[in-house]
């Protein structure tokens, strides 16, 4: 037993302000805040896929670049994310480790993996779990910001640690990919409408 | 109405979307974009890659120690690991794509490691930053991906303006790659690098010398030791000679022209080779030139003579004893001693020259000989001397005796050998056994006899003098004791006279009294002379006025 659409009840949601607006009058617009209605988001599986496909591609640079350069009476390294895993690992501090290694290559992987399969399994109209891919998409949401501590710590360390010839740290490009890759994660699970993955049961019907 | 709303959005709904996959799939374009334009660049970044061979890895670590040039990062190691037969460390190095100059052939790696030395501290960031890879490009046209790192940092980088040159020596010294080079005690250069000779003989020195410099190297250059202090005790007091402190710490060289050769010479060329004198004296002496064996035979013990003892021309050292034989003389039944010393024509100076001027030959050929058969013929005699009295080391003293017996070079042998003459000491010798055994000769026993009985000769006159001479002696002094007796008469008599002189003066003699009289008047008037003169001190005006009235009571007596 499924609850009825808005569709069925003649209803649009607006995405500005959540007034589902009634379609009697044939409005395109929403009856409140006059910001034009849609069915579902337009576009959303087109969007969210270029989008993930782009920080996708920004991905490789992120992880291949440095991001950050430290330097040290005369003793000067890069570090790229990985490589700062490693040497924290190496180093012992494997908790710190672990940490960083969540946030910068867990996550972002969780959500290229998560969207990737929410837009296959929309895209194939699958009617399989769909509650537990709600909860996914929630998920998504949820922890799409924690990637951001990466460049929050770079930013950080930038800031704190100037102390002129005697060492200081710098940013380098990676950090700047790192950070598009959130972006556009974060907006690629902006623009994927979770109602479609629940579209699929009407045609069941 | 329905219907026609419901139419209306449905044309640009179509619109929208077609516009909407464009404008959304120009993000991952631009993103593909981005990466492909880094993709590529980063492909043009990267230049060959190369192996490098190390001693050890020591200080290196793979995927973090730079290669640097003028400390511009041109490379980077990526990899380390053993060789295969364990002898040492094969670094694999990624250059950058600016770095492709290093993979020339003769390009050098050397590891920069703090160092400390005499001359200095060097690479001392590297105690901070951890030692990192210094690379030298070369001039080769031909690449090479495999390399040897050098043991230590070379002393010269390639671009340095100078030059190269090869120096000789009999043995290293205290020299050391680093050494300084000096030109009248300016640091032009140093050594580059050292290395025994294929024939283990001598030493190969490499020595650089930097660019302005290089030009005073001429053909005529000779390099000395510059190491160590040079004393020398003269009469005008103690001189010492030293280059700098850094010399005589790790050792040093230093190149100059002797006085005669000082005017403008091309600079020697690039791989010129030198000899290696060990001090600026012997440098600096005339240029020995070729060498001849002169041969003697000396038939005296020549106890003192050693190899290495010097060979005088007139004074003048023109050689060494460069061997000692004995030999055995069948027709003499004696040892003679064969002497082989190897001369200097050219130390001879004039002489040779001025022999070689008028005969006309060049020194390659015998004239060296001819002019030691010309000099025998006129009397040329080696001897052995005495050079120190104390040691009773011997020299070879080759002298001039015009009356010495004529004598010639034996012609039949192709070296030269110069007749001997006894040594000064050795004629003295032979002379006083000479001396002794005329001595011998004397007949003291017949002198002796004669002396006896011309002793026996005198015994008899002496006899005579007693008998006859002496009685008449003593008659003589009888008379002189007469003659004695009547002086003493004729002194009494004198007596007699000084006796009555003597009574003309007595107290109570009328010639003594009237004396005392004449002696008082005189008295007297010596007083009244004295009180005029006192009174005219005082009144000098009385001369001309004469005397006051109450003055004259004053004046009389």
């Amino acid at each position: 037993m499924t609850p009825p659409f808005a569709e069925q009840l003649n209803l649009r949601l607006c995405h500005r302000c959540k007034y589902a607006s009634p379609m009697d009058n044939g409005p395109s617009h929403c009856a409140r805040c006059m910001a034009p209605l849609h069915y579902r988001k337009p576009g959303a599986i087109t969007r969210a896929w270029a989008l993930t496909l782009a920080a996708l591609v920004l991905y490789v640079p992120a992880n291949t670049l440095p991001i950050m350069r430290t330097s040290a009476l005369h003793r000067d390294s890069t570090t790229t994310i990985l490589g700062s895993v490693v040497e924290l690992w190496q180093q012992g501090a494997w908790d710190i480790a672990l940490i960083i290694f969540i946030a910068s290559v867990g996550v972002p992987v969780t959500k290229f993996l998560a969207l990737g399969y929410l837009l296959v399994t929309v895209q194939w109209r699958s009617t399989r779990s769909r509650k537990e891919r709600t909860q996914l998409y929630r998920l998504l949401e949820l922890i799409g910001y924690w990637s951001m501590l990466d460049v929050f710590v770079a930013g950080l360390l930038t800031a704190l640690v100037q102390f002129g010839p005697l060492g200081g740290i710098e940013p380098r490009p990676g950090i700047l990919y790192f950070g598009l890759v959130v972006v556009l994660t974060m907006m690629a699970t902006l623009s994927f409408d979770p109602r479609l993955i629940w579209d699929t049961g009407k045609a069941n019907e | 109405m329905n219907d026609a709303q419901a139419n209306k959005p449905a044309p640009p709904e179509i619109q929208r979307r077609r516009w909407h996959v464009s404008l959304v799939w120009l993000v991952p374009l631009v993103a593909a974009l981005v990466g492909l334009s880094m993709l590529f660049r980063a492909w043009q970044d990267i230049g060959p890659t190369i192996e490098i061979r190390f001693a050890t890895a020591g200080g290196l670590s793979a995927g973090k120690t730079p290669v640097q040039y003028r400390d511009v990062v041109v490379g980077r190691l990526t990899e380390l690991k053993l060789s295969e037969d364990h002898s040492g460390v094969i670094g694999t190095v990624e250059l950058n794509r600016s770095g492709e100059a290093f993979t020339r052939e003769d390009t050098r790696f050397w590891v920069v490691r703090p160092q400390i030395d005499a001359s200095g501290v060097s690479g001392l960031e590297t105690l901070l930053s951890g030692g990192y890879i210094a690379a030298d490009p070369g001039t080769s046209s031909s690449t090479s991906k495999s390399f040897e790192a050098l043991d230590s940092p070379p002393q010269i980088i390639y671009d340095q303006a100078g030059s190269r040159f090869q120096v000789e020596a009999g043995d290293l010294g205290s020299l050391s790659v680093g050494s300084p080079v000096y030109y009248r005690r300016v640091p032009v250069g140093q050594v580059v690098s050292y290395g025994l000779a294929d024939s283990g003989e001598s030493v190969n020195i490499e020595v650089f010398v930097s660019a302005p410099h290089d030009r005073q190297v001429t053909d005529t250059t000779r390099f000395w030791n510059a190491s160590g202090i040079d004393l020398d005790l003269g009469t005008g007091g103690v001189n010492v000679d030293m280059q700098s402190l850094v010399a005589l710490v790790t050792g040093g060289l230093a190149f100059g022209s002797p006085p005669e050769d000082r005017q403008q010479r091309p600079p020697a060329g690039a791989d010129a080779r030198f000899q290696l004198f060990s001090n600026r004296e012997q440098a600096m002496a005339p240029q020995k030139g070729p060498s001849r064996k002169i041969r003697m035979r000396f038939t005296q013990s020549l106890r003192g003579l050693e190899e290495g003892a010097s060979v005088g021309f007139i004074g003048k050292t023109i050689g060494t004893v460069s061997r000692i034989t004995l030999d055995y003389d069948s027709e003499g039944g004696n040892f003679p001693v064969i002497v082989e010393a190897t001369v200097y024509p050219r130390l001879m100076g004039n002489v040779y020259q001025k022999f070689l001027q008028s005969s006309g030959q060049d020194e390659g050929g015998g004239a060296a000989r001819e002019l030691f058969a010309g000099l025998v013929g006129e009397g040329l005699r080696a001897e052995a001397r005495t050079s120190n009295l104390l040691s009773g080391k011997l020299y070879i003293a080759l002298e001039v005796y015009p009356d010495a017996e004529p004598a010639t070079m034996d012609s039949s042998n192709r070296g030269i050998s110069v007749p001997t003459r006894p040594s000064g000491l050795d004629r003295a010798q032979s002379q006083l056994i000479n001396l002794v055994d005329r001595l011998n000769k004397v007949p003291f026993e017949s002198i002796a006899a004669n002396l006896d009985s011309g002793l026996a000769e005198l015994n008899q006159t002496l006899e005579q003098i007693n008998d006859e001479v002496l009685p008449a002696t003593l008659t003589t002094l009888g008379g002189v004791d007469r003659l004695a007796a009547r002086m003493e008469t004729v002194l009494a008599s004198l007596s007699t006279a000084l006796g009555s002189a003597a009574e003309a003066f007595a107290a109570d003699s009328p010639e003594r009294e009237q004396l005392d009289r004449v002696l008082n008047e005189v008295e007297r008037m010596s007083r009244s002379v004295r009180q005029l003169s006192d009174y005219l001190r005082r009144h000098p005006e009385a001369l001309l006025r004469g005397r006051d009235q109450q003055d004259r009571s004053d004046l009389r007596p």
